[in-house]
């Protein structure tokens, strides 16, 4: 999933002072799953707006709602009736999100509640780590399943560097050398011989490295 | 012989090299270069200029080899992933060689984490295993990495570097020999105060023909006093101090350490020229430069061979 | 402000502090009826969001009294409800309301007189705070 976590308060108030109504905006989708921006993180960041503001004397009316996914432009469109009641759209998604809802809605100013992380998977209740780079042209298998990309802090290829230390990478020993992963699943998979090969420099334009990407579906096109 | 490099000269003669190890100024002064450099005059096959070591931001590596080159010393041209693209460091590599640079090593970089910008981006466009083989074909097919035809291309002895005690330690062997299949010429190891590790790690690499293919420099540093003995041990990733010599460091007195550092390192040395497939060693006596003279011909590797 | 009587509301586990509650009030252990008391079947069962609505809508302080850690029917839920009043107290020091509004307690079924005396210790540091900042703000916003 895309991981995000909820932006500063200070920074938040200070996209709503000029405003006295705004549309506090979620996603169902991965904003949802790692708790930053579902419905309900909506509901408290609402309250904590609202009583920050009233505390000083002022009222900001903030309206709740979430839509099933903000980075799709049918559910986006599920506001436009409603949207002109509002000074701005605060919006609790993921840039994605954040950018559809700016796209569609022109002259309505968007303000992202959430910073964006990390392609990642949870590891255990409360805990999100960064899994894909999302680099365009997966190693996965030849890496035994560990991308040396999103997980290696000098993304290497042809690892581990020389800091890997029982198991641990050098930049903290809270972070696993991806490349005494890959070697323990190669291991494990009987499968070491794929060590020796080389892996040649990368054609980094299938990252974003190539400009913007987009994909094309001429089978789904409408 | 495939390059002008003297490293390589004296290493193809069969003699036993010594490299030493210069980093360059936080700062303009080329004085300051010339200063540490100075010391390894006539007493080094080849001095590595490093690049950004540890992540903070020196003299480029490139500049202050060409004013050790100026001295008569033949600089070892240290080039990290870290900083630059595989532009920036070909055409570094174009220009280095221009200048009359012949050797360099090619190595990952140390983590921006560690320095003083660690703000930075992170390059690492290439690892150090792709520069290798960039290199190699710079040199041997006369192409960039992108395929296109370099006129006069450059020809440099190529090294890389290895660390014998890094982990997982049954890949040591492995990744050397990755490096050496992309094209190393010769490689310089991580200091090493283990020697039992360090000759099971030689005997697998001579067992593996890999001494045959490459030259292999074994690392050294002198330890100046109990203290840089229980650092290395315990602060610096991918290092290993046995006990013993910690022990024998802290236990000389205060006054005493560092001469017993330099004779540890001596002793060192000449059980290193005793190692199958050892071709030499690389004298890393970081900020101590005034002292390698002493270290290098107390252990019997002075004059160095005219070749 | 002397005659500002606080509203307290309590999230009480009916596993232990709803029962040490009505303990309390048959044996007439006394504790202020400025304490709403509401039953929930864990303070697991407690959400973030319910601690920040009580506050936004009047609440002056709030209490979330559950089983001991170790004592808790759903083996943890008073822990996550401990993490949660955490992670409020922060979030309403945040904005300025003040983390200390909001406060976990543990105790167990029998322990009327424990429930009596939370309540009322935490009642008169509320009351010594003053009101929640909010509604003084509201009706200036109203205004």
């Amino acid at each position: 999933m895309i991981t995000a976590v909820r932006k500063p308060l200070e920074e938040i108030m200070g996209f709503a002072a000029p405003y006295s109504r705004v549309l506090l905006l979620g996603c169902n989708e991965c904003v949802t799953v790692c708790y930053a921006g579902g419905r309900k993180e909506v509901g408290i960041l609402a309250s904590a707006l609202s009583m920050a503001f009233l505390k000083e004397g002022k009222k900001l009316d903030i309206v709740e709602q979430t839509l099933e996914r903000q980075c799709d432009p049918e559910y986006v469109e599920e506001i436009a009736q409603t949207i002109d009641q509002y000074d701005a759209v605060f919006s609790m998604a993921c840039g994605c999100g954040v950018q559809t809802v700016a796209g569609r809605y022109k002259d309505k100013p968007v303000f992202p509640m959430v910073n964006t992380m990390f392609m990642g998977a949870s590891e255990r209740q409360g805990v999100w780590a960064e899994r894909c780079a999302g680099c365009g042209e997966c190693v996965l298998g030849r890496t035994g399943g560990i991308c040396p990309v999103a997980r290696c802090s000098k993304r290497i290829f042809n690892g581990p560097c020389g800091g890997s230390t029982k198991g641990k990478c050098e930049i903290d020993p809270g972070v696993d050398c991806a490349w005494q992963l890959i070697w323990d699943r190669l291991k494990a998979l009987g499968r070491t011989d794929l060590y020796s090969e080389i892996m040649p420099a990368k054609d980094w334009r299938s990252a974003k490295d190539g400009g913007p990407r987009r994909i094309v579906r001429e089978d789904l096109l409408s | 012989m495939k390059t002008t490099s003297n490293l390589e000269k004296v290493l193809a003669a069969g003699h036993f090299a010594a490299t030493g190890e210069v980093g360059p100024p936080r700062g303009t002064d080329a004085e300051a270069v010339r200063k540490k450099a100075g010391h390894l005059v006539g007493k080094v096959d080849a001095v590595n200029i490093t690049d950004n070591q540890t992540a903070m931001v020196r003299m480029s590596s490139w500049a202050a080899s060409l004013i050790v080159k100026q001295m008569g010393l033949e600089p070892n041209y240290q080039m990290v992933c870290r900083d630059r693209n595989r532009l920036a460091m070909q055409s570094d590599i174009l220009g280095a060689y221009a200048l009359g640079l012949n050797t360099m090593l090619c190595l990952s970089g140390d983590h921006p984490r560690f320095g003083d910008h660690p703000m930075a981006a992170n390059v690492h466009d290439i690892d150090s295993i792709q520069l290798v083989a960039m290199v190699r074909q710079m040199c041997d097919a006369g192409l960039f990495q992108g395929g296109a035809e370099i006129s006069n291309p450059p020809k440099m002895f190529i090294g890389a570097a290895a660390n014998p005690f890094g982990d997982p330690q049954e890949l040591r062997v492995l990744r050397l020999a990755k490096k050496i299949a992309a094209g190393a010429d010769f490689v310089q190891t991580q200091c090493i105060y283990d020697m039992k590790r360090f000759k099971e790690y030689m005997h697998q690499a001579h067992d593996m023909g890999l001494t045959e293919k490459c030259y292999i420099l074994a690392g050294v540093t002198p330890l100046k006093s109990g203290g840089m003995a229980k650092y290395m041990a315990n602060k610096v990733p991918g290092m290993t101090v046995p006990d013993e010599i910690v022990k024998r460091i802290a236990g000389a007195p205060k006054e005493a350490q560092a001469e017993e550092g330099i004779k540890l390192c001596i002793e060192q040395i000449a059980e290193m020229k005793e190692i199958p497939g050892v071709a030499g060693i690389h004298l890393m006596a970081i900020e101590w430069e005034h002292r390698a003279p002493e270290i290098l011909e107390r252990a019997g590797l002075l004059p160095r061979p005219q070749v | 402000m002397s005659d500002f009587e606080p509203i307290i509301v309590a999230f009480a586990c009916e596993y232990c502090a709803y029962t040490a509650a009505d303990m309390a009030g048959s044996l007439g252990m006394s504790y202020p009826p400025n304490v709403k008391i509401i039953r929930v079947p864990c303070t697991g069962k407690v959400d973030t969001l319910h601690l920040m609505r009580a506050l936004q809508k009047g609440a002056d302080g709030v209490l979330v009294a559950g089983c001991y850690l170790g004592d808790c029917h759903y083996k943890n839920g008073n822990l996550r409800a401990q993490q949660r009043v955490g992670y409020v107290s922060r979030l309403l020091e945040e904005i300025g309301v003040g983390g200390e509004r909001v406060m976990m307690t543990f105790m167990s079924a029998g322990q009327g007189n424990v429930f009596a005396q939370v309540a009322n210790e935490f009642t008169e540091k509320i009351r010594n705070l003053g009101p929640n900042p909010v509604k003084l703000g509201a009706g200036k916003a109203a205004a």
